[in-house]
């Protein structure tokens, strides 16, 4: 790894390096929301399939052009060819959207008897925590990693995370689904559906008598009477859930995986990021390096700021050379924001000198082609 | 300005993709209308604290607490909801029930019923915020305005709809009895819903997206507030041709002669100068598309650092409604 490129103290990340070694098999892009996470994950994912890779990109949320670039037309689960692909070195590249309830789905079908399956889907609590529990999209994208690293099609698996506001979601909000569709609350509640009708009050503890009570005041005797069917028949379940969460868990730990963090050169995401590296350490998760997006940079270094401004002060006061004044302005505005950019960069990176850093310059307009994203697959890899 | 049709409305709900700055808005717009002596309060329900890193103050607790003052005496609290503790307040307001409530955080009871029914934890944090709106203290309201820093365009219309939300869960009973009140207050004249969004692609698209989800959700919009705008620094016959790539070099070499510097940079700076007139041509092209949206837009602009308490009394005197305005 070579140091000191844009005057950064970073080593360098090379990402050809990380998803072209066969040894990799999956490459996580996590970050805060809204820094360019899934153009990222689509430009390593479309760069490792032309250097001959079999290559599945697992999205979540693209944007409406990007996934539109990408063949994505349909939220279906099913990972499809991405036309315009260079075939040249053997490599293809699929891409799937997440569609989080049709995963839930599959494992309740999976897990039950198909009457049980029917009673479960049309519950409302059902319909209410597999459409939009906070943790539901996270869990399901991790079952679905799982699913698809097992199928073992695929050289290479890069996948986007949620957008989450926190990304410490994505490692945490599967165990939070697992532990709350396996905890205690749920076989309090369980207790009712199992023994049925009024033969349970004699079986639960006081704090549960209190619990009804209360729960039933706030939401109602119909909705308890859901919520206990509800519970019921996921009964059947319980463990599987925690026990999956757990099983992917340890996945993302092996040496086949490499988590890249992706952020932009704004506090709130380079805060994030800085949580995200801290606790993948503390969970020994493999890191590759950090990939910092929407990097401004000045086009005439030699070129500060002040001086522009100083000579098209002058410019102006003689009056001539309107023009070049403001061409001066424009340069020292974006040699400020450029300095601005490498200084969030630099703080970064005082904190943590070990992580290496690959810089992808901003650009004027969002990337929805496959030439876009080989641009920036070309910055990754330095 | 002229008079905003949304001067009525004494509930402000600020959303917008997350990065283009609600919270700064929304405090912003709480501070603007707290001006001549008013009393506004701020409202957070994410749990982010954004509010007390804005105003610079210690974490806010669940409680309401004066953060700033305005001209004329006018006073700006705010207040960050926790879903729990508004479980809480809830439970002991109307059935009494404090002390079990405690117990039942202890066995994490609330936690699970707020997490099972997420229908449930909207409309307590805009019970919450609708008790706020309708507090009155010896015939007078409390509030003369509130404020609430809303979750993002994405989940906006599902945030708001509280009774589509829990509908499907609870068809009478006490939630339901809520949640009719809540909406009764969100779907009225009292309430403006503002987007907040940049010229970039993405906001735009989401803040079409959220105008017509929350028309069609027949909730009442306010403006569209288009936050950190730059004006554009090349004069005006120079942007078209630049951002066609045409930029005369010529005049740039003399230029930069005459101010002693390298005419060797005029390539360079010409790029850059191109690059800019882009930038502000596909800016103008979503202020297009933010027009035909057919709502009230205020541009804001965009202030260099971190945004303190001097550039929100900046930012409040452009939102104060225009009867105010010196």
């Amino acid at each position: 790894m070579t140091r000191g490129r844009n005057g950064s103290a970073a080593p360098h990340l090379d990402l050809d390096a990380v998803a072209h070694d066969p040894a990799t098999r999956i490459v996580v892009c996590c970050g805060s929301g809204g820094v360019g996470k899934t153009t990222t994950a689509a430009a390593i994912g479309l760069r490792a399939a032309e250097a001959g890779r079999t290559v599945v990109v697992l999205t979540i949320d693209p944007a409406r052009r990007l996934a539109q670039s990408m063949g994505l037309t349909q939220l279906d689960n099913t990972p499809r060819e991405v036309p315009g692909v260079d075939p040249a070195k053997g490599g293809e590249l699929h891409a799937m959207m997440l569609d989080m309830k049709r995963t839930f789905d599959e494992i309740v079908s999976a897990h039950s008897t198909p009457e049980r399956a029917e009673q479960i889907f049309a519950n409302p609590f059902y319909q209410s925590l597999s459409s939009s529990f906070s943790g539901t999209q996270e869990y399901m994208a991790m079952e679905k990693l799982s699913q698809l690293r097992a199928l073992d099609e695929w050289d290479l698996i890069v996948v986007d995370t949620p957008p989450s506001r926190s990304a410490l979601d994505f490692l945490d909000a599967p165990k939070r689904l697992g532990r709350f569709l396996d905890g205690r609350m749920l076989r309090l509640l369980l207790a009712p559906a199992r023994t049925g009708g009024r033969a349970y009050f004699k079986v639960v503890s006081a704090s549960f008598g209190l619990f009804t009570r209360v729960l039933t005041k706030i939401i109602g005797t119909d909705v308890l009477r859901d919520l206990s069917a509800f519970v019921g028949a996921l009964e059947t379940m319980f463990g599987g859930f925690r026990e999956r969460a757990q099983a992917t868990y340890e996945l993302l730990k092996t040496p086949g995986t490499a988590f890249v963090v992706v952020a932009a050169p704004e506090p709130a995401a380079l805060r994030e990021a800085s949580y995200f590296v801290d606790r993948l350490s503390a969970e020994s998760m493999p890191l590759a390096g950090m990939v910092l997006n929407r990097m401004r940079s000045s086009g005439a270094p030699k070129l500060s700021a002040g001086r522009a401004e100083v000579a098209a002060d002058a410019l102006d006061e003689a009056g001539t050379h309107e023009l070049t004044a403001a061409v001066l302005r424009v340069h020292a505005a974006r040699a400020r924001l450029a300095a601005g950019d490498r200084r969030m960069r630099d703080r970064f990176t005082s904190a943590h000198p070990e992580v290496p850093i690959a810089e992808v310059p901003a650009l004027s307009t969002d990337v929805h082609d496959l030439d876009g994203l080989r641009r920036i697959g070309t910055a990754l890899a330095g | 300005m002229s008079t905003r049709p949304w001067s009525e409305a004494r509930l402000h709900v600020v959303t917008g993709k997350g990065g283009t700055g609600k919270t700064t808005v929304a405090a912003a717009l709480a501070l603007a209308l707290a001006a001549g002596g008013r009393r506004t309060l701020v409202v957070e329900v994410e749990g982010r604290q954004g509010l007390a890193q804005l105003f610079d103050t210690p974490p806010l607790p669940y409680e309401e607490r004066r953060i700033a003052s305005a001209s004329g005496g006018g006073e700006v609290s705010a207040l960050a909801v926790d879903v729990e503790e508004a479980l809480l307040e809830y439970l002991a307001m109307f059935y009494n029930l404090r002390s079990a409530g405690r117990a039942l955080r202890r066995m994490g009871a609330v936690d699970f019923a707020t997490t099972i029914a997420p229908g449930m934890r909207d409309v307590l944090l805009t019970g919450k915020v609708k008790e706020a709106v309708t507090r009155t203290r010896q015939g007078h309201r409390v509030y003369d305005a509130v404020i609430l820093d809303a979750p993002p365009t994405g989940r906006i219309t599902r945030f708001l709809n509280v009774t589509a939300e829990v509908a499907g869960l609870a068809r009478v009973g006490p939630i339901k009895t809520q949640s009719d009140g809540v909406m009764a207050v969100l779907r009225s004249p009292q309430t403006a819903v503002h987007v907040v969004t940049l010229l970039e692609e993405m906001p735009v698209q989401e803040t079409v997206d959220a105008v017509s989800e929350l028309r069609a959700a027949h909730l009442p919009l306010g403006s569209v507030i288009v936050n950190m705008t730059r004006p554009p620094l090349l004069p005006e016959p120079a942007l078209a041709p630049a951002a066609a790539g045409r930029v005369d070099r010529t005049e740039l070499r003399a230029g930069l002669a005459a101010a002693g510097l390298d005419a060797k940079l005029a390539p360079t700076l010409a790029a850059e100068a191109v690059e800019h007139a882009e930038r502000w041509q596909v800016e103008d092209d979503n202020r297009d598309t933010l027009a035909a949206l057919g709502l009230p837009t205020i541009e804001l602009p965009f202030l260099p650092g971190p945004v303190d308490l001097g550039g929100l009394y900046e930012l409040a005197e452009l939102l104060r409604p225009a009867e105010e305005a010196a």
